[in-house]
């Protein structure tokens, strides 16, 4: 283990939430964006105009601001939440009611006031999902346009039930045209986790930044910090090759 | 229409006059940083790419080893290197150098200025090589000189199919430049951060910056369109 004066451990554990932050936010922005896609591809109008909204809004604010709204935004809502939570259990009487039913654990919940925590990697993971769910809304729905439509049509006469046509047909082909857009995306989201260390996530960044602060040594620290985000984004684009290769099989010219 | 702005201002506690003005403030800070970093980077990334794709294998390697770290790392590590890497040194502040890299603004322009060139390198490179080999031969049998091909068979082509995904870039930037607010500059961020703080109003603070964000992308959008129309309208 690379020492770092004392602090190489815990740069190396922000470094494990880095990616774990970065993963967890890739599957909310690709599970948001697919169904996004999709309800701009077969929604109705209500659907297709929030999926247009929902894209176009997104894309058009920096991260940061974006991040910053949905962090304080969050905690700000939840506490008017537990307010009002708290409103209705004195105006009801609903903690006796908590009390005769033997419901401790409900009990000790408005004895510590009703308060609502929500921790800055769940902020982090959904904030991050929200905002590339929008990019990958877009990756997704070019390359739910660029599948053939006599294939889909052919699919159809076969008998193939909508489940099994998106299963069989769409999917296999949009992962084949979207995996570069998910790709370029997912190497943007890495470098975008830096980010959530503003809103006060102890990830690699704010553990490196800390360290410089207190022992004056910035190279030291943002040096190796950059590495690894550099081995992460070499990693990626490796894996990428692969899984181009993989889901073009096949193709001609591949 | 400022006795109506007035009303409609005296109905809220958040957008007084003061807070606007602090907006805009911070809104001419990130336009400042937005249009210096690109066009500068601009300039340097032009013969970087023309470098990046030429024949001279060494400078060649030099320059993807530049765009491969800034293009692999993220914007807010390259700014605290530059940032807290500089004003650290030993003895700077002693040094007439302080002088500019006391406030944040300096290092912030030179780390954005890096950013944006590292991929503006890549985006002209890959429309340089992307050039019609016809053209350059017709131009060889001419007899024209290497650079002046490049000068005005290679570069212009290239400008202009470089446009869309330039474009991008510069949106990209404007985001970009709110890591400004990290390092104490009061830009569009940095004024949204602040009057959140003063009124604990974060929808507000925070929507109305981003809603000045997304106009000026607006902006960069329907100017790139203009340009576009304009570079290519012997195409049409």
């Amino acid at each position: 283990m690379i020492d770092l004066l004392g602090y190489g451990p815990s740069i190396f554990a922000g470094a494990v939430i880095t990616i774990k932050l970065a993963l967890f936010s890739l599957i909310t922005a690709v599970l948001l964006g697919l169904i996004t896609a999709v309800a701009r591809y077969w929604g109705g109008k209500l659907a297709s105009t929030i999926a247009v909204i929902y894209t176009s809004l997104v894309r058009g604010v920096p991260d940061l601001v974006l991040m910053m709204l949905i962090f304080f935004g969050l905690q700000v809502g939840l506490n008017n939440f537990s307010e009002w939570l708290y409103e209705i259990h004195e105006q009801y009487q609903i903690n006796a009611f908590y009390l005769a039913q033997g419901w401790t654990a409900l009990a000790q919940f408005y004895d510590d006031g009703l308060y609502i925590n929500i921790d800055e990697f769940n902020a982090g993971v959904l904030t991050i999902g929200f905002i590339f769910g929008a990019y990958m809304a877009e990756t997704f729905r070019g390359a739910l346009l660029a599948i053939d439509k006599g294939q889909l049509e052919a699919a159809t006469a076969y008998g193939m039930t909508p489940w099994q046509i998106f299963r069989r047909v769409m999917f296999p082909q949009m992962m084949r045209f979207a995996l570069p857009g998910i790709g370029n995306n997912w190497l943007v989201l890495v470098k975008t986790t830096a980010l959530v260390s503003i809103i006060g996530l102890a990830d690699m960044v704010k553990l490196a930044k800390d360290a410089a602060m207190t022992t004056f040594e910035p190279f030291l620290f943002f040096i190796p910090v950059a590495l690894v985000y550099l081995a992460i984004t070499t990693v990626s684009e490796i894996v990428l090759k692969y899984l181009q290769h993989y889901y073009n099989k096949g193709i001609e010219g591949h | 229409m400022l006795e109506q702005l007035n009303a409609l201002l005296a109905q809220n506690e958040i957008f007084t006059p003061a807070t606007l003005a602090e907006y805009w403030q911070g809104t001419v800070l990130t336009v400042q940083l937005t249009f210096l970093s690109v066009v500068l980077g601009f300039f340097i990334a032009v013969p970087l790419a023309v470098i990046r794709a030429s024949q001279w294998r060494w400078l060649s390697r030099a320059v993807w080893l530049f765009t491969y770290v800034f293009r692999g790392t993220p914007l807010l590590i390259q700014l605290y290197l530059i940032y807290y890497g500089v004003t650290m040194i030993d003895g700077i502040q002693d040094s007439p150098l302080w002088y500019l890299l006391e406030d944040a603004f300096y290092p912030c322009l030179v780390a954005f200025i890096l950013n944006t060139a590292a991929y503006s390198t890549e985006i002209i490179r890959g429309a340089i090589v992307t050039s019609d080999k016809g053209e350059m031969e017709a131009a060889q049998a001419y007899g024209m000189s290497y650079w002046q091909i490049l000068r005005r068979i290679t570069l212009p082509a290239a400008f202009r199919r470089a446009l869309p995904a330039y474009s991008n870039e510069v949106i990209f930037m404007l985001h970009a430049t709110s890591i400004a607010s990290v390092v104490t500059l009061v830009d569009l961020t940095g004024a949204g951060y602040n009057i959140y703080a003063r009124y604990y109003a974060p929808f507000e603070a925070f929507m109305f910056a981003g809603a000045v964000y997304l106009c000026l992308c607006f902006m960069i959008f329907a100017g790139f369109k203009k340009l576009e129309q304009r570079a290519c309208r012997h195409l049409l």
